[in-house]
């Protein structure tokens, strides 16, 4: 009997993730990773720099554009690329609705929930049979019981019902033509070992991650960031009638769709003290910030059943 | 390496066993309480739910709530995963529901668990779901159990109670060969003995639960284990621009046992040839070592031909080559098992196809006894054995869980349809 030295959580986690990681490039023929600019995904290319390097990504990164993200990000996600030397493709919900695959409700109508769509599209145009991403089981009830290796049918559905059971670290990854698995390295991590992790590496991150002054206004009880620059320039989230614009030093905690992720107040400007507020808070990653998920209980699930991550 | 000096004992996933009459969903609820790992909105909504169903208190056992389905039902159909951090600890709970239709997400739940919380309502005693819940923990090889006396509230706070019950379960344990057990009494509803101590149990001078979880191992286990690399990706990165990784030949994969460190003389299976670990490296960087459950790249001094499905082990602990195996199996899938079907079966990174040829008994898991079995359905347990049509390099379930455990896959719908145990 010798006493054996535990991994500390952080790299306990970081081997699970390289482990999934590699199961997806050995049991599947053509995965891609999605790469959004936001800090999961940026967690998910040092993970996998550890799983793959000194050799190349065996799969290229991927990121649906719903045409609404921060300029900021979207920078953020291209140098990144770039600096890796990894192949990025873009493919945009604007594309989609110009194809009239995608028809919003209204104009101002979140694109959010449009993604399934365009990455549906994707998934078909490059005969992707695994996509990975970087959703985490503490980020919402209807992730608790999703699977790392979640199987969706030809029509990109998460059947609740039909999900293979996962035992030990036996992975299951196989489908059929036309079927597709989503694979979620980081299943098992908390916000908080995001943060832990993003200080431990010293990853980079999109600025407005940090605490900056901009214009919101407060609608329905919710910090509302407004007049976005887009990358072309333009300005969107205007201000409704009578809205009152005010200038609040906050940061993003989660980082999306312009119209439906806002920001917290906050003066943290760096990652110590961002982990320090992190585990401080008294409010939920999503409840504080995701707009969408509020519209009613059962939301996310509703998403996920019609292929949304 | 962080920049905090918190002392890190790591991360321990446990699972809990019971149904929500015997307060499972309050039990988790409440550590999540406790530990302040609920944030106030949730808490807003759930005190909502609450007050909308006409209950006083907030009802914690709502924090557990999963798929919409389920709300509908009202019942748990599926594994949940629940975290919570201590500040020196990580935790993954494996929330699995307790009903008898449902043996086969226990044993999803228990297979990633190294510690198990066995829920007993004092008021009930030892009943035949405490006996299967601890059976089936003991078949999947959770190292440590924790026989949780809940609803002391409800008993007036009774020692006697309480010691009755732990005799009756230890007369069968001892039946059934469980060794490693802690009891504690406790009323999730009220807090008493979970992360507080509460004023109604002070006849009880052991430690809270969380205090147990905290102290409990955090490896699978403290023995010495054999050196095991299911080779999962080989890295040929080919680059011309860079003729230092011209010949760089990598084998990636997660140390499922043991440990490895430069120099050791290693088998890769399965041909059988031998060399020396030339480099250990995580992401192309040197770490010279590596231990369980590290996932790592391991170059090797001579040039052998290595792919995914290949192990590499010690030279000195090579395991045996078997064409046929003895299990333990756990059918998971509604089709029934069909004897004169092949099926694939997945062994650390090998598949190789496999057909039954016996049925020796299968396990009630009411009664604990075997009985004789013709068939295998859904939540079946039963000891078989198997014909494979590729050699797999085993060890027994009891010495590893990593080389012991397999799945089952039904290639026509991909799906996994079993989980053994090699006995």
């Amino acid at each position: 009997m010798t006493q054996r030295s535990t991994l500390s959580h952080l790299d306990w986690l970081e081997a699970e993730a390289i482990h999934i990681m590699r199961e997806v490039a050995g049991q599947c023929a053509n995965p891609v990773l999605l790469f959004s600019g936001g800090k999961d995904s940026i967690c998910m290319l040092r993970i996998a720099e550890k799983a793959f390097r000194p050799g190349k990504f065996p799969f290229p990164l991927m990121h649906i554009d719903t045409g609404h993200n921060y300029k900021e990000v979207v920078e953020f996600r291209d140098k990144r690329a770039a600096e890796l030397g990894e192949r990025l493709i873009v493919r945009s919900v604007e594309d989609s609705m110009a194809r009239g695959t995608v028809v919003l409700k209204h104009e101002g109508e979140s694109r959010n929930k449009h993604q399934s769509v365009t990455l549906l599209e994707a998934i078909e145009e490059f005969g992707f049979d695994c996509c990975i991403g970087g959703a985490r089981r503490d980020e919402e009830k209807a992730r608790a019981k999703e699977r790392i290796m979640s199987f969706r049918d030809e029509f990109g559905q998460w059947d609740p019902k039909n999900q293979r059971p996962e035992l030990w670290n036996l992975y299951n990854a196989r489908s059929h033509k036309g079927e597709n698995i989503r694979a979620f390295p980081i299943s098992n991590w908390t916000e908080m070992d995001v943060w832990q992790y993003i200080e431990r590496e010293g990853l980079e991150l999109p600025s407005i991650y940090f605490a900056h002054t901009r214009p919101v206004v407060i609608r329905q009880g919710a910090i509302v960031p407004v007049n976005v620059p887009l990358v072309s320039g333009e300005l969107t989230n205007l201000p409704k009638a009578g809205e009152e614009i005010i200038d609040k030093l906050v940061r993003f905690r989660t980082v999306g769709d312009i119209s439906c992720t806002a920001p917290v107040e906050s003066d943290a400007d760096d990652v110590a003290k961002i982990v320090v507020e992190t585990a401080t808070t008294t409010i939920t990653e999503r409840g504080a910030t995701r707009l969408d998920d509020q519209t009613s209980e059962a939301s996310m699930e509703q998403r996920k059943k019609e292929g949304y991550f | 390496m962080s920049a905090h000096p918190i002392e890190d004992h790591g991360l321990l996933r446990f699972l809990t066993c019971g149904s929500v009459d015997d307060g499972k969903s309050t039990l988790i609820g409440r550590l999540l309480f406790d530990t302040k790992t609920i944030l106030a909105d949730t808490l807003n909504a759930i005190e909502k739910t609450s007050q909308k169903r006409g209950m006083g208190a907030v009802d914690l056992s709502l924090l557990t709530d999963g798929l919409q389905a389920e709300r509908e039902q009202g019942i748990t159909i599926d594994v949940a995963y629940r975290y919570f951090s201590t500040g020196t600890r990580k935790y993954i709970i494996a929330d699995a529901p307790g009903h008898e239709q449902y043996t086969r997400n226990m044993v999803t739940a228990a297979s990633t668990a190294n510690l198990a919380i066995i829920l007993i309502d004092a008021r009930k005693g030892v009943l035949t779901q405490t006996r299967r819940h601890s059976k089936l923990a003991s078949l999947v090889g959770i190292p440590h159990l924790v026989v949780a006396i809940n609803k002391m509230d409800l008993v007036d706070y009774s020692q006697d109670t309480y010691e009755k019950i732990k005799a009756d379960y230890l007369e069968f344990a001892a039946k059934v060969g469980i060794d490693d057990i802690r009891f504690l009494p406790m009323s999730a509803l009220n807090g008493d003995m979970i992360v507080d101590r509460g004023d109604s149990l002070n006849w009880y001078e052991g430690p809270t639960l969380l205090e147990i979880l905290e102290a409990a191992p955090a490896a699978h286990t403290e023995h010495t284990e054999k050196f095991r690399f299911p080779v999962q990706y080989v890295c040929r990165p080919q680059d011309s621009a860079n003729p230092e990784l011209h010949d760089y030949r990598g084998f990636m994969g997660r140390v499922e046992s043991g440990s490895i460190k430069v120099g050791d003389k290693v088998t890769v299976l399965p041909n059988g040839l031998e060399s020396t670990v030339k480099a250990v490296q995580i992401g192309g960087v040197d770490i010279g070592e590596a231990g369980t459950e590290q996932s790592v790249t391991l170059l090797l001094a001579d040039e052998i031909d290595t792919s995914r499905g290949d192990m590499i082990v010690k030279s000195s602990e090579v395991p045996p080559a078997v064409k046929e195996i003895a299990a333990t199996v756990c059918w998971l899938a509604e089709t029934p098992l069909d004897r004169a079907r092949t099926y694939l079966i997945r062994h650390t990174t090998r598949d190789s196809k496999a057909k039954l040829t016996a049925i020796d008994h299968r396990l009630d898991v009411n009664t604990l006894e075997k009985v004789p079995a013709e068939k295998l359905s859904m939540n079946d347990i039963a000891q078989v054995r198997f014909k494979l049509a590729q050699p797999l390099f085993v060890d027994a379930y009891e010495d590893n869980r990593a080389t012991g455990a397999f799945i089952v896959i039904d290639e026509s719908n991909n799906n996994t349809v079993g989980a053994g145990m090699i006995r």
